[in-house]
């Protein structure tokens, strides 16, 4: 058998405050293939930000490892790149800046410092910001800002893309652009990319697999759906696609009728 | 109104729709709005911000010459410090040797001993305001501490100074330290409290180094919090070297004050103070200013 590209083997999560500690996480087994497109949905407090940050290295799992073509990962790092959900585009620097911050740090020692340049200007351009590149994060709309985050985690050259819930904030048109700029993308570099999503259409459109997560605490994976859609996908021929409705309502009978928000949660 | 059609002439909803000649009339000009018309506007502009505080002064100046103009008042009436004072506000520049020298000697005097005590200040404040902000343990020990030492007053550590120094002159510089350091550190350590987590996950996701993270995120990020501390202090120590050269003497607008008062050259002592509050003021539009350019306008929001 040969070794998987990226695996979470038994993870737990346990946050301990004082005395008080709570399982947020547990035996949480997931492999996932390069290439493959993955959406991670559940309920608010299910523990996807952690499961996220976990692979991210930004936090350590109480039990578990996680496998990225066999190595342990245990810190943050470039090849686990992150679109954080605000962006976190620093305010100081040009849209250029912050995805040059990225490359330079990355490729400071690989690129020659012409290459680094064209580096950035090429993903930018994928995300269709080149023209903006001289603005402050201030001087541009929410989705704008979106795009360069995503520019500067793909700058990275990552080998596992992770999105945290990386259009929540925008609005649906806005949303549904970036949806369709992250669809191209995907298919022309084949990226290997786990995405947490509170959205339904967005994770059925998006994804190979969505994998629903029951309620916290102590969340764990509850159904793993295989999205079977032919690539590329167009969400109007979608619209009144049989297997895209299928999809949906199984991710919906999921979230709503099988694994609701306990009323005391909700409240 | 020949400019109003003008408009509707150029403007690209009547150029759309005449398919084969649209390359020419698609340029789209803005009607250039009559020039008078403009410059009307800009003055209008203007006089909302400058008439105002014209006025107020006017209104003052007028109440001070009517309540000082009887004989027998203690205080001189505006005319009448201008014209015994007029050597010293036309002549900013003369020299009598020693401690008679024009005003603008006097303050540049002042000025100096600012800059240096204030450019210690400013670096020894932002890099213990870095340390602290970075450290909980550093937070919590000195936190308190500089919470008491900020509100002893600037002249009550002259003496001490003194005691230290046994010049006058690095004594007053170091009251001017210790007079700004404290809103320095005390901004800049919250400013690198408060830098948010998200700024600090990217450092670590693209692995910057320690120093790098001091270099290319804690200070760009702390830059706005830092520059609220200097303009705080750069007031400060403006009122503090004042009253810290009445008491060292020399050259230097606080002594000239003094001197005044001793000589009762009251007229002397309006115009200095005239000339104090509009440098001060200046000092700290500098600040903002610099502050403004080097954040990129990122403070401003």
């Amino acid at each position: 058998m040969t070794q998987p590209y990226l695996k979470f083997e038994q993870i737990g999560m346990r946050f301990r405050r004082g005395q008080m500690s709570t399982e947020v996480l547990r035996d949480i087994d997931l492999i996932i293939d390069k290439g493959e497109f993955v959406s991670l949905i559940g309920h608010s407090g299910c523990g996807k930000s952690t499961l996220l940050n976990i692979l991210g290295g930004l936090l350590q799992s109480t039990t578990g490892e996680v496998f990225l073509e066999g190595k342990v990962v245990d810190d943050p790092g470039p090849d686990r790149a992150i679109v954080f959900q605000n962006h976190s585009l620093l305010p100081w620097l040009t849209v250029y800046g912050n995805v040059a911050i990225a490359v330079d740090k990355v490729f400071g020692k690989s690129k020659s410092k012409e290459e680094r340049h064209d580096w950035v200007m090429h993903n930018l351009e994928l995300v269709q910001m080149a023209q903006a590149k001289d603005k402050r994060p201030h001087e541009i709309s929410g989705g704008m800002k979106q795009r360069v985050g995503i520019a500067r985690a793909l700058a990275m050259q990552p080998k596992v893309l992770l999105m945290d819930e990386p259009f929540g904030a925008l609005d649906a048109l806005t949303r549904a652009h970036l949806q369709d700029s992250v669809m191209e993308i995907h298919a022309r570099l084949g990226n290997t990319v786990m995405m947490i999503t509170h959205d339904v259409d967005e994770a059925v459109l998006l994804s190979d697999r969505v994998v629903m997560m029951t309620n916290g605490p102590s969340a764990t994976i509850g159904e793993i759906l295989k999205i079977d859609l032919p690539r590329p996908r167009r969400r109007l021929e979608l619209a009144t696609d049989a297997e895209y409705a299928r999809c949906r309502a199984a991710v919906l009978e999921f979230l709503y009728a099988r694994h609701r928000v306990p009323v005391r949660a909700a409240a | 109104m020949p400019a109003a059609s003008k408009a509707v002439a150029v403007s690209p909803a009547t150029a759309v729709p005449v398919p084969g000649t649209s390359a020419e009339i698609v340029t789209f000009r803005p009607p250039l709005r009559p020039a008078l018309e403009r410059a009307g506007e800009m003055a209008r502009h203007v006089a909302g911000i400058v008439l105002p505080p014209l006025i107020v002064i006017g209104l003052s100046l007028f109440v001070w010459q009517l309540l000082c103009s009887e004989p027998g008042a203690r205080l001189p009436p505006p005319t009448k410090v201008v014209a015994d004072a007029w050597d010293f506000i036309v002549d900013p520049f003369y020299d009598n040797g020693g401690i008679d020298k024009g005003a603008f000697w006097q303050i540049s005097q002042s000025l100096g001993r600012v800059g240096i005590g204030f450019s210690f200040a400013a670096v020894v404040g932002v890099a213990l305001g870095v340390l602290i902000g970075q450290s909980t343990w550093a937070m919590r020990g000195l936190d308190p501490i500089f919470q008491v030492l900020r509100t002893v007053p600037p002249l009550a550590w002259l003496p001490l100074s003194l005691a230290g120094f046994r010049h006058s002159d690095p004594s007053a510089l170091f009251v001017i330290f210790i007079t700004s350091i404290w809103p320095i550190i005390i901004n800049t350590s919250v400013g690198v409290r408060n830098i948010p987590q998200d700024y600090r996950n990217v450092a670590a996701v693209i692995r910057l180094s320690w120093w790098e993270v001091f270099w290319k995120i804690t200070l760009p990020a702390t830059v706005p919090y830092i520059f609220t501390g200097l303009r705080i202090g750069v007031g400060l120590s403006w009122l503090a070297i004042v009253a810290a050269e009445m008491l060292i003497g020399g050259v230097g607008i606080g002594f000239f004050i003094w001197d005044a008062w001793n000589s009762s050259r009251i007229s002397d002592i309006i115009v200095a103070l005239v000339y104090i509050g509009i440098v001060g003021f200046l000092l700290d539009k500098l600040i903002a200013a610099i502050g403004h350019f080097v954040s990129h306008g990122v403070a401003a929001q």
